[in-house]
């Protein structure tokens, strides 16, 4: 067993168990925190796949921004400081059942592939950081797609600050 | 060194468990962080086919980076419904928002 | 004497191989062990800084600073921290445990998490990532939550809309930060640390970048949560803020992180557009360039003491429209403007700096123009508020 097998164990059995108790926690700032364990090993595993750059946006992207918008969600959303009510359906296990006839499915797919059991190619010599970013500006690459998402993000951006925007009674009053 | 299958597992695990949170949580938040779970078992099947099969052809980072926008921005427009919901109707079970049913 | 750093090293990896462990392992573990060591010694300097803080801002006020433990006061430190320690940590009822525990854990962390990328002298470093400036952004975004953490499981209302307050700060504040942290970037043409002082050879970024490394010092001093934007723990306003509910050494961690975070806000200040441990005779002696390393950062620390001295405290609302309507626009146009300069002006060398140069007193210029045409407007507008016709004689004498 090298070093990175374990790594890569750890990690993946880390991520794993968080993400059971995102889904499984009782308490709901709980499973929070617990989703910032799974995105943190998600992160780790990019680094184990050279993708040194996409695991620091993650951590910014996801932890540094969605998780710390989904715990606010969560404070803000509740009556008192604790939770209420059952937090899970009462036909959960038909939603276990069906998590597990994906998973099979899924595994019957992949072992298919004909690459399935692929070690790792030899990485380019150059930095794909570099690549990454001129490819992004190229007309003849993928210049399309990154305006495409940078107009979703603004669209996202008014949207988001109108949704929540609280109700003004004043519209003809103020500036 | 570690086969492609074993990333291949995790990612596809991964992705189960988020499908178990979005069909099993009552509150819309837990749905989200089932969602966002999901979002990252595909980001990591994306890189790790990247890595594995072609890491010349860039095209594999470029898709998952527009992943983390739109689950950006779909994550702050969901949180914004849900936060503009409790202040109409008190609540974010999802059972309890159910004014469009038939 | 050419690299003692290294040299050190080299012979650690020899002893603990001729241990018998496998050259891999052995490289793991004196990793762990290095970043242990860093670790301690950030720590334990917290201990001179904290009462050299303290004795300026006191010749700052006309006042001696703590003089009473120790030769001129230097150990008060040591004597306030086995206060810490002898202290009862009183916990309230109704915590959430583990994330009350783990709050304080993780704002240290991501203090002491920075120092892994910066490049203390050649050849001396952590680790050297391709993407460090990012990285230093990340490890910020982790030190957020733990503050919110830190809020919410006290079980305390102040407590929670303190963690409200001071995560609105971080979070606008990372916006400017991020966008000017891309200039010595575009100026090195890498995101690495270690790059970024390789391409100061020449040249500090400061001299061709003085808007962008203003910006990025006041957001990072926001970033920090040190006076004059110190509403995160507003002593005299909401008690202390989200550590209310932390006593002995829990409120000691969250302490000491604030200050090792102001060191670090020095380091990386200087790193990036002071040129790290360049100087002159720094490549051949690697111990001269960590003595231009630290004599950089307490500079610029000490620029950040002086600025706690100097300004009073803002508000919530100032402090947020500070942030979004002038400091964002502005670090947005500095990206655009250097990005075009660099390309017109694309060879290396005196005429892209006195390009860039050019470009940034204009910039300068126009801002001080907007501002000041807003500052006219809202007088006047006060003035009218107040329907004081006499007001203009004594406004012009102002």
């Amino acid at each position: 067993m090298t070093v990175l097998q374990i790594v890569f164990l750890v990690t993946g059995l880390v991520t794993l168990l968080a993400g059971v108790m995102v889904v499984a926690s009782p308490k709901l700032v709980h499973a929070a925190l617990w989703l910032i364990v799974s995105l943190a090993g998600v992160a780790v595993l990019f680094v184990l796949l050279n993708a040194n750059f996409l695991a620091v946006v993650q951590v910014v992207v996801y932890i540094g921004a969605i998780a710390i918008l989904v715990i606010f969600a969560v404070m803000l959303t509740r009556r008192v400081m604790a939770d209420s009510g059952p937090t899970h359906n009462p036909t959960w296990w038909l939603a276990l059942l069906s998590a597990l006839v994906l998973f099979g499915g899924l595994l019957a797919l992949i072992t298919q592939l004909p690459a399935f059991g692929a070690t790792e190619a030899a990485l380019p010599a150059a930095d794909s950081l570099t690549d990454l970013g001129t490819s992004l500006v190229d007309v003849n690459r993928y210049l399309l797609p990154f305006e495409v998402a940078s107009v979703l993000l603004l669209a996202a951006l008014i949207g988001a600050m109108a949704v929540a925007r609280p109700a003004s009674e004043d519209e003809e009053g103020g500036a | 060194m570690i086969p492609l299958s074993w990333y291949l597992i995790l990612s596809a695990l991964l992705f189960c468990i988020g499908v178990f949170g979005v069909l099993a949580r009552r509150n819309a938040v837990g749905i989200l962080m089932g969602i966002e779970l999901m979002l990252n078992a595909v980001n990591l099947n994306l890189v790790a086919f990247w890595r594995y099969l072609t890491p010349g052809m860039i095209g594999g980072q470029v898709f998952t980076l527009i992943v983390f926008a739109v689950a950006a921005s779909e994550a702050a427009v969901g949180l914004a419904l849900i936060i503009s919901i409790y202040r109409r109707r008190s609540t974010v079970v999802a059972d309890e928002i159910n004014l469009m049913k038939w | 004497m050419g690299d003692p750093f290294g040299l050190i090293g080299r012979w650690l990896i020899d002893l603990v191989t001729g241990w018998g462990m496998e050259p891999e392992a052995a490289l793991t573990l004196l990793r762990f062990l290095g970043a242990a060591i860093l670790a301690t010694v950030l720590l334990l300097a917290c201990f001179f800084l904290i009462v050299a803080e303290r004795k300026i801002l006191g010749r700052f006020q006309d006042r001696y600073g703590p003089n009473r433990v120790g030769p001129w006061g230097v150990f008060q430190t040591v004597a306030d921290f086995v206060k810490l320690i002898g202290k009862e940590i009183v916990v309230p009822d109704g915590i959430d445990k583990p994330v009350y525990w783990l709050a304080p854990l993780l704002v240290v962390m991501s203090v002491v998490g920075i120092w892994a990328v910066v490049p203390f002298a050649p050849g001396f470093r952590g680790t050297d990532l391709n993407v460090g400036v990012l990285y230093i952004v990340s490890i910020g975004a982790i030190g957020t939550l733990g503050i919110i953490m830190a809020g919410w499981s006290s079980n305390n209302k102040f407590a929670l809309l303190g963690a409200f307050r001071a995560v609105a700060q971080l979070v606008s504040y990372e916006i400017p930060m991020v966008l000017t942290l891309l200039i010595p970037t575009m100026l090195a043409g890498s995101m690495g640390v270690t790059a970024i002082v390789e391409a100061q050879k020449d040249l500090w970024f400061i001299a061709a970048a003085p808007l962008a490394a203003a910006v990025f010092l006041i957001s990072s001093v926001a970033e920090n949560g040190r006076a004059p934007f110190d509403l995160m723990e507003g002593e005299s306003e909401i008690v202390a803020g989200f550590n209310i509910e932390y006593g002995g050494l829990a409120f000691g961690m969250f302490y000491v992180g604030e200050f090792l975070h102001a060191f670090t806000v020095g380091v990386l200040f200087s790193t990036l557009f002071l040129g790290g441990w360049r100087g002159p005779g720094a490549e051949t002696y690697p111990l001269l360039g960590l003595f231009y390393f630290f004599a950089k950062a307490l500079v610029v620390w000490f620029v950040t003491v002086w600025v706690r001295a100097s300004f009073p405290r803002v508000r919530i609302d100032q402090l947020l429209a500070l942030n979004w309507k002038f400091l964002t626009p502005l670090a947005l146009v500095i990206v655009a403007l250097t990005a075009v300069v660099d390309k017109l002006a694309a060879e290396q060398g005196w005429s892209q700096l006195l390009a860039l140069l050019a470009a940034n007193a204009v910039l300068a210029l126009g801002m001080f123009a907007v501002l000041g045409a807003y500052g006219r407007s809202v007088r006047k507008r006060e003035d009218s508020l107040r329907g004081n016709a006499a007001a203009l004689p004594a406004r012009s004498a102002r």
